[in-house]
């Protein structure tokens, strides 16, 4: 029941909508169904799965709007629901901030889904779970991991013609290593569309080989250094992290209103202005091979390629639907996701080229600080190594850093070649000047 | 694609995706009038537990229980003088978990029929069983007696969801106008509440009824500066907390005055919105041009409301025994706390550092009659005296520690994930001897009084760890000196614990909570309290977060 054909999707919100007597009325089916297995002192901890499908449904009299959901799709029920939405949106109060609801759309083709992601079954997951496992038995490592996958649907429709519907499926994958005297850990995370070039045994060599090279950490002075940050240590699966953190303050209104970073002394927005090096660039697309993501938001715009930052430029914010018709600005949805443009250099390429620097394979725990400079604070974990000559020489012990990816993008020494990670593909970064303000004794 | 990026990008919770309109934090839309049907009705659920069970025990299962859950939320979020969004969630379907060839497997539905639940018991085994073969150790769980057909309520005077709207709207916005009168720029205020109506039962015999109730009021205030582009923000100094309505309406008695020139207020079991936001608005303000803080050493004064989360962070997490085994290691971390470290009996504290774990105590977020594994709750010692004396376990861990009962803090945040282990209650014990905030802020020569949360960061294995705050305010020679802005501490958790000087008296007492403490894979989040008295820690290093971009 979980992943609905386009047909039948549509065919129940056609019905859905005929039961509505409201001015506006949009109807919205989403599922999933999906699975997970958690491992953990090399064996298996937790694994389930869930299957989900629900439909909500907005009415709306004049500015004044209601909504009701529900999980079955008989006639009565479904006829219950537009009933109860239709109830609630006579009781609400009418919203200074309503915008009438879109019309026809046109969405772009995105590769969102692929058969062979949604076909996984839990004797798939235990494999995978058990190839990790395996290999660290053999190296006399402990490895946690945890993978999980989900195969889904959203489809809407609405009386002024908005129709949309789209399938998509992901994999996420992580994995830590940890030495048996809990003195080396190492790290690695993948997440796909399309698994077949999925191999948790290959990623757990990964996090392995840089738990075995973790031991022996030695103390090195916090301060400003050098730093190459692996994708792992910009953006995150489910984390707050430094990148991830900066495309959120993207948001016009806050600009707008005073209260964000791109906000400008004395009121607008820094638009236009060039406020990080002139190598940074950063944009969406959900079309992109890569990270393909849903065509359209949640409320039914649509998504295209928009650049964010152009060569250090501020070329774009995404904002609500009220606010830019308010405003006046280019109404932009915010993306599924972000690519961040890079080069063609290796994570071993940027280390040749560090006379004195820090390899960071993954930052954590990050939270802000303060949001007027958007300064965070956060450690390293799993893999930090001290460079000397272009070698790594010695693992070092984790630092807390306080530092702001404003800081960071303008302290830009060099560009890696992207990766997939979190849903976005960014490059490892070489940084100067990444300011560490204390040591942890963590592992 | 990433759903969580679509939501995390929108600023909207995790639950409301594709769902128009503003989102709940959790479940799907509903009105408001469904909150208070009933449709969990006792007789029907063990009917419905039942079907799983045998099927369960069927399919080869050795042991299975069933949750049967119904999940509500109400969620009211304003903007100044304006309703920005009223969401009410329902969730409600089934999670059953087996123990079959010695392997945990979990399945859940929103199907919540006998077909449905069989279905799903059938699915957790197969889970199980392909989970088995590459199972290490079988499970072993502490042995558990079934309690028969039992139930439990959380003890509120006022069902928040019984509430009309529109005087929670009323409330909202009148805070709101206290702020914008006090010359706040911006107010963002809103209220949650949560009721769990959970049907738990297993074949170890037991069938457990329990309704659930928390409610947390909240807001920012933010004051700006044009001409300079500063911006400032006074977060709420109320707290989340396992009561029903009756914690909006303030009661003089639960009133606790902060220090002498600061103005503050302390709230025990009721919470005055009005007078904080009012005080908010001056305090947002005060931020604008406070003394940014030189950095260096400092005894630092820690009011309740801000050491709940340092209590949160480096006690509560550190003593989960599951994070000390390795089981959170690719997520949530380690702990420095293992099962050698404790042995070594070094101290975790000074001696005026007493933790206890509670999972009974009246008022918290983590108050339960029965955990989600079907254990009685109870309430035990982490720390005495400055030791770690024990952790919290749930069923299938406590042998691990030599011990044949679980801590009954197993908890799922739904029906649809899986139960696990999760912090109970973990409190700071105040001083037995009388002693007042002002006495104590009298014995401080060169300190910093700390009010509310602010930003907080620790490390995987809980040693390093950074937290702002809220409010701060200078001490010099005895007493508040003003506002100060730009201050976090940096410590280590046995250094910081061990500069523990001394607690306020039980009349200070009072309880912090978080209604979003992640952990898990999947994530789940769980709500806790933590309560202590004001605290005072001598020499801790201060840093000062001002930048130039």
């Amino acid at each position: 029941m979980a992943i609905i054909s386009k047909d039948e999707a549509q065919a129940i919100l056609t019905k859905v909508l005929g039961f509505s007597t409201a001015d506006e009325c949009e109807a919205t089916l989403t599922g999933t169904t999906g699975g997970n297995i958690r491992t953990a002192r090399n064996t298996v901890s937790t694994a389930g799965a869930v299957d989900n499908v629900s439909l909500a449904v907005e009415a709306r009299f004049g500015k004044r709007s209601g909504v009701a959901t529900c999980n079955q799709f008989d006639d009565a029920t479904l006829r219950r629901c537009v009933q109860r939405a239709e109830e609630i949106a006579r009781l609400a109060p009418e919203s200074p901030e309503y915008v009438p609801m879109l019309g026809a759309q046109q969405y772009v083709s995105t590769p969102a889904f692929a058969q062979n992601t949604a076909g996984i079954n839990p004797d798939f997951r235990a494999q995978q779970a058990g190839k990790s496992i395996s290999y660290c038995d053999q190296k006399k490592l402990s490895s946690a991991a945890f993978l999980e996958d989900e195969a889904g649907f959203v489809a809407k429709r609405n009386k002024k013609g908005l129709e949309a519907y789209q399938q998509f499926t992901n994999l996420d994958f992580s994995v830590t290593v940890r030495t048996p005297d809990g003195l080396g850990s190492g790290y690695a995370a993948a997440d796909y569309t399309d698994i077949s070039k999925f191999d948790a045994g290959r990623l757990t060599q990964i996090a392995a080989g840089k738990a075995a090279a973790s031991v022996t950490a030695k103390a090195i002075e916090p301060g400003k250094y050098t730093v190459i940050l692996e994708p792992a240590a910009l953006v995150a699966n489910t984390d707050a992290s430094l990148l991830g953190a900066l495309m959120q303050a993207f948001d016009a209104r806050s600009a707008d209103e005073g209260r964000s970073f791109l906000s400008k002394k004395g009121g607008g927005n820094k638009k236009g202005e060039k406020l990080f090096d002139e190598r940074v660039t950063i944009y969406s697309d959900p079309a992109s091979p890569d990270i393909p993501g849903l065509a359209f938001a949640g409320d039914g715009r649509p998504r295209q390629k928009v650049t964010w930052i152009e060569k250090g430029v501020v070329k774009n914010m995404y904002s609500s639907r009220f606010w830019a018709q308010k405003q006046g600005i280019p109404d932009i949805a915010p993306p599924s996701g972000f690519i961040m443009m890079g080069g063609t250099a290796s994570t071993e390429d940027l280390i040749k080229s560090t006379q004195k620097g820090i390899l960071v394979t993954r930052l954590w725990y990050i939270r802000p600080v303060d949001p007027q400079t958007l300064l965070y604070t956060g450690l390293t974990r799993d893999g930090t190594f001290y460079i000397e000559n272009g070698k790594i020489k010695h693992p070092v012990k984790n630092f807390r850093f306080n530092e702001s990816p404003i800081i960071m993008l303008n302290n830009l020494e060099a560009i890696g070649r992207p990766q997939r990670l979190g849903g976005n593909f960014v490059p490892p970064l070489k940084i100067r000047d990444f300011t560490f303000t204390s040591l942890s004794d963590a592992v | 694609m990433k759903r969580r990026d679509f939501v995390g990008l929108t600023g909207l919770g995790v639950g409301a995706l594709f769902l128009p309109s503003f989102p709940g934090f959790g479940g799907t839309p509903v009105d408001a009038a469904r909150l208070l049907e009933s449709t969990m009705d006792a007789a029907v659920n063990k009917r419905l537990a039942d079907a799983a069970l045998n099927a369960a025990k069927s399919a080869g299962a050795s042991y299975a229980d069933v949750r049967i859950g119904r999940y509500l939320n109400q969620s009211i979020f304003t903007r100044e003088k304006q309703v920005q969004n009223i969401a009410n969630g329902e969730s409600f379907g089934a999670g059953v978990r087996v123990i079959a060839n010695g392997t945990w497997g979990f399945a859940a539905t929103n199907n919540v029929s006998e077909a449905g639940l069989a279905k799903a018991a059938q699915t957790a085994v197969q889970i199980a069983k392909a989970n088995a073969k590459v199972q290490k150790e079988p499970v072993k769980l502490a042995p558990q007696k079934g309690y028969g057909e039992v139930s439990w309520k959380t003890p509120i005077q006022q069902n928040a969801f019984e509430v009309p709207v529109k005087d929670k709207v009323d409330l909202l916005l009148a805070a709101n106008a206290k702020a914008l009168d006090g010359g706040a720029s911006f107010v963002n205020s809103a209220l949650f509440q949560v009721n769990e109506q959970k049907y738990f039962a297993s074949t170890d015999g037991s069938y457990i009824d329990q309704d659930v109730h928390r409610i947390w009021p909240t807001f920012g205030v933010t004051a700006i500066d044009r001409a300079s582009g500063k911006f400032r923000t006074r977060e709420a100094l109320s707290s989340p907390m396992g009561m029903g309505y009756e914690y909006m309406v303030p009661k003089a008695q639960d009133k606790i005055a902060g220090p002498a020139g600061t103005g503050l207020v302390g709230y025990k079991y009721s919470y005055d919105i009005l007078e904080d936001a009012a005080l908010a608005a001056q305090q947002a303000k005060g931020k604008l041009t406070a003394t940014s803080v030189t950095p260096g050493k400092y005894d630092l004064v820690l009011d309740p409301n801000h050491l709940g989360l340092t209590i949160h962070e480096s006690i509560g997490h550190a003593t989960e025994l599951d994070r000390v085994l390795g089981y959170e290691a690719n997520y949530a971390g380690t702990s420095f706390a293992t099962l050698d470290w404790k042995k070594q009996n070094k101290p975790y504290g000074s001696k005026v550092v007493n933790i206890i774990a509670d999972k009974t105590q009246v008022g918290s977020l983590g108050a339960v009659g029965y955990d989600d594994e079907g254990v009685k709750t109870k309430q035990w010692d982490i720390i005495k005296d400055g030791q770690l004396v024990d952790y919290q376990k749930i069923r299938d861990q406590a042998h691990i520690v030599g011990q044949n009962e679980s801590d009954g803090c197993c908890y799922a945040q739904s029906w649809q994930d899986v139960q696990f282990q999760r912090m109970a209650n973990v409190s700071l014990k105040p001083n037995a001897q009388k002693l007042s905030v002002d006495d104590m802020i009298k014995g401080v020569d060169k300190g910093i009084y700390i009010a509310g949360r602010g930003s907080f960061s620790i490390d995987q294995q809980r040693y390093n760890f950074q937290f702002g705050g809220t409010v701060f305010y200078a001490i010099e020679k005895g007493k508040i000196a003003g506002q100060i802005e730009d201050v976090a501490y940096q410590a280590n958790t046995q250094e910081f614990w061990n500069s523990c000087a001394a607690t306020c008296d039980q009349s200070d007492y009072r309880l912090f909570g978080s209604f979003f403490d992640g952990k898990g894979q999947p994530s789940q989040v769980s709500a806790v309290s933590h309560g202590s008295a004001t605290t005072r820690f001598n020499g801790v290093n201060v840093i000062n977060t001002a930048r130039k971009v």
